[in-house]
């Protein structure tokens, strides 16, 4: 069992309650664990990062590169980042989406997946890319299925019904949507289109309206 | 009622397969027509495959099996099609052989037999205006795996009756299925988002983001999908994706529609999906999904 040493800088949103996962914060740690809105200056702030086997660090909607500096693509050690998955208002899944960068070590992917995979939560690893996984992934779809919506494709519910029957989706998109806040797919999508430039990610129109609802 | 009594399903790919067991499960007497006799003789073994599975998860009678086996007929005869109440075409997504098709079957079935098209991408007014019955024309959509699936897409064309469309749409629910009324636009509902959905997926792969076990890991866990992209993918088929994104993204002009190359490269290596033993992932055997 490895040991684990938690920075917890507050309002994390993978970890918002980490006595669910009995973590146990150990000085004399082989991980090092930096949760909260304050990553960067709390790992800064570690002087001896050498003396971890593996540091992990939460990340926002930010690369890990932001926190460990970039090399063109030479960049990599036993730092890697995660993010545990969360939609809008929804409470965090179980996914946790493992970031790792070219050159980082597999000892330290294979450590973290074990960490992960100990608290009973799903790893999937992949690049240092934003969205990562599943937003890169979703956020167009959800885009497209809103500007169709406005186009008159068909209605809400015909859409919600088709994609659920037709491809066993729990959940309709857009109600999926409307229960987690069609604000945050905003924001979220907002950041991607900044980050990407890819039109896929340019806000839709309904989102839009939702985020300026909100503010008001 | 229907007004349906037997069905001829043309093509006996993926989906022929899927839509001819649902009709014969159904209690329609159904007969599969293709050129191909391995690829029928394929379907025979498939089907009742699935069909012994369902009796063994308790999901078919015994004596149902054994029906709805009897009701299933495969020919490589079109002739044999010539007193169908509807004919549902499923064969590849290229107008101009579906316009051969329904030329021909319209020369030789009776007058009031009803047209379907399974297609997922091509406009049924297009698929219709080739068919030489376009009032008796509709676009049925089924989704893969079609034996699983309860959705069918149901498109009515520009000049497709009332009456065509009512009596289509009592037969999708005869079937068992679920029908949802579309626009005739390309992709309809579900391929519409599909089709650049799965080519993120696959670009993802492709510049290295995220191995595919991770993609359908990831998917699957945040979302509750039962069936992550690249899974689905291998399903589909690599030669299908590649046609589905050819008619899409002529339609469209949506850059996420394009064919990514890596699905070229793999249909090159025949690396084609589940039915060639390997896509995205590798396969012990092709059998049908459910089977």
């Amino acid at each position: 069992m490895l040991n684990v040493q938690i920075i917890d800088t507050g309002k994390s949103r993978s970890f918002p309650n980490l006595a669910e996962f009995n973590l146990s914060s150990d000085a004399k740690a082989d991980i090092l664990l930096i949760i909260g809105q304050e990553v960067h200056q709390a790992f800064k702030a570690v002087s001896n990062q050498n003396a971890y086997q593996l540091i992990l660090l939460e990340l926002g909607e930010e690369c890990l590169g932001i926190h460990t500096g970039e090399s063109l693509g030479n960049e990599g050690s036993h730092v890697l980042g995660f993010a545990r998955y969360k939609m809008g208002d929804d409470p965090a899944t179980k996914l946790i989406e493992l970031v790792k960068q070219p050159k980082s070590k597999d000892q330290s992917l294979e450590t973290a997946k074990s960490f992960f995979e100990s608290l009973e939560l799903v790893v999937a690893v992949c690049a240092d890319t934003p969205g990562r996984i599943v937003d890169r992934l979703i956020r167009p779809y959800l885009n497209s299925v809103l500007r169709r919506l406005d186009d008159g494709l068909a209605t809400a519910e015909d859409m919600d019904k088709t994609l659920k029957l037709g491809l066993g989706y729990p959940e309709g998109p857009l109600a999926m949507l409307q229960r987690s806040g069609l604000e945050h797919h905003a924001q979220v999508t907002e950041s991607l289109y900044q980050a990407l430039g890819n039109p896929g990610f340019f806000p839709a129109r309904r989102a839009l309206v939702a985020k300026k609802m909100k503010s008001n | 009622m229907s007004l349906i009594k037997k069905v001829g399903v043309v093509g006996s790919g993926t989906m022929g397969s899927g839509i001819a067991i649902v009709a014969a499960r159904a209690g329609f007497e159904t007969c599969v027509y293709d050129t191909n006799s391995k690829n029928l003789e394929n379907l025979s073994k498939q089907s009742k495959d699935f069909f012994e599975k369902s009796v063994a998860r308790g999901k078919m009678k015994q004596e149902d099996l054994e029906a709805s086996l009897n009701r299933l007929s495969t020919s490589s005869s079109m002739a044999d099609l010539a007193d169908c109440d509807i004919v549902i075409e499923a064969i590849f997504e290229d107008l101009q052989v579906k316009h051969d098709l329904f030329s021909k079957l319209n020369a030789i079935c009776k007058p009031q037999t009803l047209f379907a098209s399974n297609t997922s991408t091509i406009s049924i007014t297009e698929i219709a205006g080739g068919s030489g019955r376009d009032d008796r024309f509709v676009g049925m959509h089924f989704c893969l795996p079609a034996q699983l699936m309860k959705l069918v897409e149901m498109s009515p064309g520009l000049n497709t009756s009332a009456e065509s469309f009512s009596t289509a749409w009592q037969f999708c629910i005869d079937l068992g299925q679920s029908p949802v009324k579309t626009q005739d636009t390309p992709g309809f509902i579900l391929n519409y988002f599909l089709i650049p959905f799965n080519n993120n997926a696959i670009r993802m792969v492709e510049s290295g983001i995220a191995a595919p076990e991770d993609i359908d890991k990831a998917i699957k866990t945040a979302l509750g999908y039962a069936m992550g992209p690249m899974q689905l993918l291998d399903l589909v088929g690599m030669d299908t994706q590649r046609l589905l994104c050819n008619a899409m993204q002529n339609l469209t002009n949506e850059p996420d529609a394009a064919c990514p190359p890596l699905v070229r490269r793999m249909i090159s290596a025949g690396h084609l999906g589940k039915k060639a033993g390997r896509g995205f992932f590798t396969y012990k055997d092709s059998k049908m999904f459910g089977a």
